[in-house]
């Protein structure tokens, strides 16, 4: 176990190392002078030259790289460009508010999507299974950025029930954070539970189909037991991995959502920070997330390994 | 205190006990503002933070006039090389220090020669400054300098504590100290900006809220909902096409002024290759491509009538505007003349402009008009960053730029129509232009000044450089509670006088 | 992104029988069914008696759906109804163009990985699982602000920011068919790496390949809406149902039905390649049967 471990952690250095490669060049590569962006109206020719050369970018770009990165290594991503913070504060602070609303938006799907896969798988080829595919399929096919949209109109300037915008922490108040949280993460759920919904359905029938559940059900064990008590447990593998692996990615799909519902996260800070050109927080901001999703995979892997008994002897 | 302030604060007390937040404003802005700290901030949006947060030198009324503020008069010596400000008695900063003229002084120095600074530029005629007096602050200028005063009353004259920005440096944004109404608690950045009730503001009877939250936006739709469900109490800034909503909600109320600035069109003239165009070459494609335009309209469609059609860098309704040069009504004959007389058939042009949507929908009509007169107009629309970058560099034909505006004529034209200038990215290159700026600016007399600023209007709006559409109106929603809210031209909050009842 | 990565096993069936059972699976015929008329309407719109997309009027002006106007008009006074259609050639072309771009680039280095192994797989896979590890929006989005914003940069960053699932897609069928007999026989005869890979490799790993296109047409749909939406896709005047839906977002109490059509448009295409995707599969792999 422990080597696997290792030489998973290994190999994910070097990922690590490109990915801080892509993001620094890519960001360089960006057309639009930062300084000139943050400048906005007042802009005077001595005054950019002194920023550019405060900030370094007069250095020649591998220079600029070496710099960064032997700084990130001792845990300084740089301050942003644009309100001073250091970008490690910056990603303390949002961090939590995208976590709080994958975390809805992954129980929301979770509640969903689980549920309505083992009946669907249960009920193979008939009413059941097709509707609930074809839940799946328009949860799949929505555009999240106009369901947002839609939802704003209806919700909130229509009906005036839940607050269009903005973010509370929970640790302030509770029953607010929820209240103005709960239409993103809703949002942000919809391609989630399909995913769900489709591998619950598919991990549940070949697993039905297995001799073990032919064989409790010959011995006369009831439908709902079987169901519940022996298939649900050994499709439960798969799903918990997928889902490890699919936080990353609902962690992506949080950027539009945060654009649309104004949510201060991760997503709205990245988009942002690439519009006004903040490199340090790009680089930061992506690095991060970068190793975020690296680590889940791990851990997806490590979950399926230790969840396997069969795997598990092997080691 | 007088009997009517104290049944007032003992009324206020007891509203304050009942519904705990009565007091507390949320206002929601258009963007987030970037870093706190006067010397160092370049946003629009920070300015209308600290109308809350600092206060300065000289303030601006509704009518665009320079009216005390810390400094309670001011008087320039007959050569117009000197500025002799008094100070305002009995004024502390919201760490308790004085705020006295050694304060005036160090703050700006600080502006001067704070490696970060972004204020050099609108500072650059200051060679000294010296306390003459322990209120009065005597400048020394390198040479007269009409619009000093005018800058003093925006970020480079917010007075900041000595002793906090001597601590905190460059970094003093992070927690700003300064001598204004409200005092700074929290920020959390995308999220909100959080201010405090300061006891000791010298204005503090003004002063009826305890506490100020400004949370950044940008959505007008998302904006306009959380006016309407009542989570925020006031609007920076709503959407043109949002206003008759506003004024149709009796639970709502609305104001509005005519902006300082002024939305236009840059032809690049001077700066590189791209001058060779022909927009760039021939005054009369120009000229056509302005005739082209039914301003009317555009306010109209774009703006539900809420901007103001304009030929000049100021507004119709500003003093230093030129009657003699009226705004035309659209002449598309005159337009198709001009453009055979140049010489052409039809013209090829590309327009850089950023992709908001109200730009974009502007540029789209103006596409459609000029179309008309012979004009093949492509549009490209690019991020804000993108478009600034292009525009210094050069690398345009024509962009569409907006201007926010100053309180003076001077910050509204000298730096884009100077041969000289910082923001003259058409490098438009007249030496009479030149003259005429720099005069005014030297010129303490309010009639000379209008002189050579009509004159200078005359050249520009035939060479045309710079095509002005026309000049925003600052719109604003609120809730019906607000009492005493006024709209400015400068588009700054003052919440002096601002009342929420319950 | 979600519906990713599929894995079905290499078919052994003709694709005359593929065919037939893909004319038999009712999700193909819906997708089909629901795509066929967009497309064919996208590709006729030069033709089709409808208003000039870009005709504006100042004196109609956020028009409710009429009997002239049967989808209303937009802020400049323009049919909607009219740069529907012109915009489901924006859309169509995204999906499909961006989709041929990860094909283009991602197959090759896919084959290339896992045909030779050893420094060519780990310098490519390493790039991959980099690239993999960036948030697919987010690598759109400065792929698309550094090539500039137009129609056809979208177009590249989308089908560049695809492509690491293609590489990998790729690189895992040939692990898989590089075993079988009939590639160990081809080698044994002698012929080259090039012969082998395009006679006897690709022809077996095509059919995965083309499900994962079908259904990652549908994810880049999405984004070009989404870049769009956030202004980095088509360009003024021309229309996309993205930035239609950008616009309309602003006069959502004004015209609420103007942000209806365009997101439901991108709905209705999107559901049509996830069908065909779907069907595509069950016909193509036989696990499902």
């Amino acid at each position: 176990m422990h080597i696997f471990l290792a030489k998973r952690l290994l190999v994910a250095i070097p990922t690590l190392l490109l990915v801080s490669v892509f993001v620094f060049f890519l960001q360089k590569l960006l057309p639009g002078d930062p300084v000139l962006a943050l400048a906005g109206e007042e802009r005077d020719p001595a005054t950019l030259e002194a920023i550019r050369e405060q900030l370094g970018f007069n250095d020649p770009l591998i220079v600029q790289y070496l710099r960064w990165i032997g700084a990130a290594l001792t845990g300084d991503l740089g301050t942003s460009l644009r309100t001073g913070q250091p970008v490690l504060e910056l990603i303390g602070q949002k961090l939590p508010v995208t976590l709080q609303l994958a975390t809805m938006a992954l129980g929301i799907a979770f509640l969903f999507g689980v549920p309505a896969g083992i009946y669907a798988a249960v009920r193979k080829r008939r009413a059941g299974d097709y509707t609930a595919n074809f839940i799946a399929l328009t949860l799949l096919s929505v555009p999240n950025f106009w369901l947002g949209i839609m939802l704003i109109l209806l919700v909130s300037v229509n009906l005036n029930w839940l607050p269009a915008s903005g973010y509370v922490s929970p640790l302030e108040n509770f029953a607010l954070s929820m209240k103005t949280m709960i239409m993103p993460a809703l949002v942000l759920a919809t391609g989630l539970a399909a995913t769900l919904l489709r591998h619950t359905r598919s991990s549940m029938m070949g697993v039905l189909k297995s001799d073990y559940i032919r064989t409790a059900r010959a011995k006369g064990l009831a439908g709902r037991n079987v169901v519940l008590g022996h298939a649900f447990r050994n499709a439960v593998l798969p799903i918990i991995t997928l889902t490890a692996l699919l936080f990353g990615e609902l962690l992506a799909g949080a950027v539009l959502t945060e654009q649309i519902f104004t949510i201060p996260g991760f997503g709205k800070l990245i988009v942002d920070a690439v519009f006004t050109r903040d490199y340090a927080v790009v680089q930061g901001v992506v690095l991060c997330t970068a190793a975020g999703f690296i680590l889940l995979n791990i851990i997806a892997d490590v979950l399926y390994v230790l969840l396997n008994p069969r795997l598990r002897a092997q080691l | 205190m007088t009997w009517k302030t104290l049944a007032t604060t003992a009324l206020a007390g007891c509203l304050f006990a009942f519904a705990g937040q009565a007091a507390d404003l949320r206002i929601a802005l258009q963007d987030d503002p970037d870093m706190l700290d006067p010397a160092q901030s370049r946003s629009f949006v920070g300015r209308i933070v600290y109308a809350s947060l600092c206060d300065k030198l000289v303030d601006v009324n509704e009518n665009v006039e320079l009216v005390p503020m810390l400094a309670t008069d001011w008087a320039f010596s007959d050569d117009g090389l000197k500025l002799v400000m008094n100070l305002r008695d009995g004024v502390t900063f919201h760490d308790g220090e004085v705020m006295n003229a050694d304060a005036v002084v160090y703050t700006i120095n600080r502006n001067i020669n704070l490696k970060e600074s972004r204020r050099k530029s609108e500072l650059a005629s200051i060679d000294s400054v010296e306390a003459t007096g322990p209120l009065q602050v005597t400048f020394t200028l390198k040479k007269p300098d009409a619009s000093l005063v005018a800058q003093l009353s925006d970020r480079a004259g917010m007075i900041v504590s000595p002793k906090a920005a001597e601590a905190a440096g460059a970094n003093f944004g992070a927690n700003p100290v300064c001598a204004g109404p409200f005092k700074f608690v929290e920020r959390v950045a995308q999220d909100r900006i959080v201010l405090e009730k300061f006891a000791d503001y010298w204005n503090a009877d003004a002063i009826h809220l305890n506490k100020v939250t400004f949370l950044p936006i940008p959505d007008t739709t998302v904006r306009l909902a959380n006016l309407r469900s009542g989570d925020v109490q006031l609007v920076d800034r709503i959407a043109a096409t949002d206003a008759g909503i506003v004024q149709g909600d009796a639970s709502l109320g609305y104001a509005e002024a005519v902006g300082l600035g002024s939305m236009g069109m840059y032809v690049n003239m001077g700066n590189g290759p791209n001058a060779e165009k022909p927009m760039g070459q021939h005054k009369a494609l120009r000229q056509a491509f302005s005739a082209a335009i039914d301003r009317e309209a555009i306010n109209q469609v774009v703006f539900s009538g809420g901007a103001l059609p304009g030929n000049q860098p100021w507004p119709p309704t500003s003093p230093w505007y030129n009657q003699d040069l009226p705004v035309e009504p659209r002449d598309i004959e005159k337009a198709k003349a001009l453009v055979k007389e140049a010489g052409f058939d039809r013209v090829a042009v590309t327009l850089k402009h950023h992709n908001n949507p109200v730009v974009t929908q502007t540029m789209q009509m103006i596409q459609a008009m000029v179309a008309e007169a012979g004009f093949d107009l492509s549009l490209l629309s690019t991020e804000f960053a993108t478009l600034l970058d292009n525009q210094s560099a050069g690398d345009y034909e024509l962009t569409r730029s907006d201007w926010s505006g100053r309180p003076d004529p001077d910050g509204n034209v000298h730096t884009f129509y100077h041969s000289k200038g910082g923001l003259n990215d058409p490098k438009y290159n007249n030496p009479e232009v030149d003259r005429l700026l720099d005069e005014a600016r030297a010129s303490t007399d309010p009639v000379a000044r209008k002189a050579n600023y009509d004159e200078f209007a005359a050249i520009v709006t035939d060479e045309l450089p710079i095509i002005t559409i026309g000049h925003q109106k600052y719109l604003y929603g609120f809730t019906a509670k607000l009492e005493g809210f006024t709209a400015y031209p400068d588009a700054m909050i003052r919440l002096q006088g601002v009342k929420l009842n319950d | 992104m979600s519906s990713a990565v599929q894995s079905p096993a290499l078919p052994k069936k003709q694709p005359s029988r593929a065919w037939r059972s893909l004319r038999r699976n009712p999700s193909a015929i819906i997708g089909a069914l629901i795509i066929l008329p967009i497309a064919l309407l996208a590709i006729l719109a030069p033709l089709l008696p409808i208003a000039d997309p870009n005709a504006t009027s100042w004196t109609a002006i956020r028009l409710a759906p009429n009997a002239q106007y049967w989808m209303g008009t937009d802020e400049i006074g323009r049919d909607i109804f009219s740069r529907m259609i012109w915009g489901a050639r924006a859309s169509l072309l995204a999906g499909t163009i961006s989709v041929a771009i990860a094909l283009v680039t991602g197959v090759p280095l896919g084959l290339l990985a896992g045909y030779f192994g050893g420094w060519v797989d780990m310098v490519i896979s390493r790039i991959t699982e980099a690239l993999l590890a960036m948030p697919f929006l987010i690598m759109a989005i400065a792929l698309a602000a550094f090539l500039g914003p137009s129609l056809t940069n979208a177009m590249i960053a989308i089908g560049l920011s695809a492509m690491p699932i293609i590489i990998r897609l790729t690189r895992g069928q040939v692990l898989a068919v590089k075993a079988e007999d009939y590639v160990e026989g081809a080698r044994a005869v002698g012929l080259n790496h090039f012969e082998i890979m395009s006679r006897y490799i690709l022809p077996n790993i095509v059919p995965p390949i083309i499900v994962q296109a079908a259904l990652t047409i549908a994810t880049a749909i999405i984004a070009e809406a989404s870049l769009s939406f956030l202004g980095l896709g088509q360009q003024a005047p021309a229309p996309s149902w993205g930035s239609m839906l950008n616009t309309a977002k602003n006069f959502l109490s004004q015209a609420p039905t103007y942000a209806l059509f365009p997101g439901l448009a991108i709905f209705l295409v999107v559901v049509g390649f996830n069908l065909l995707g779907d069907g595509l599969r069950d016909a193509l792999d036989p696990r499902e049967h």
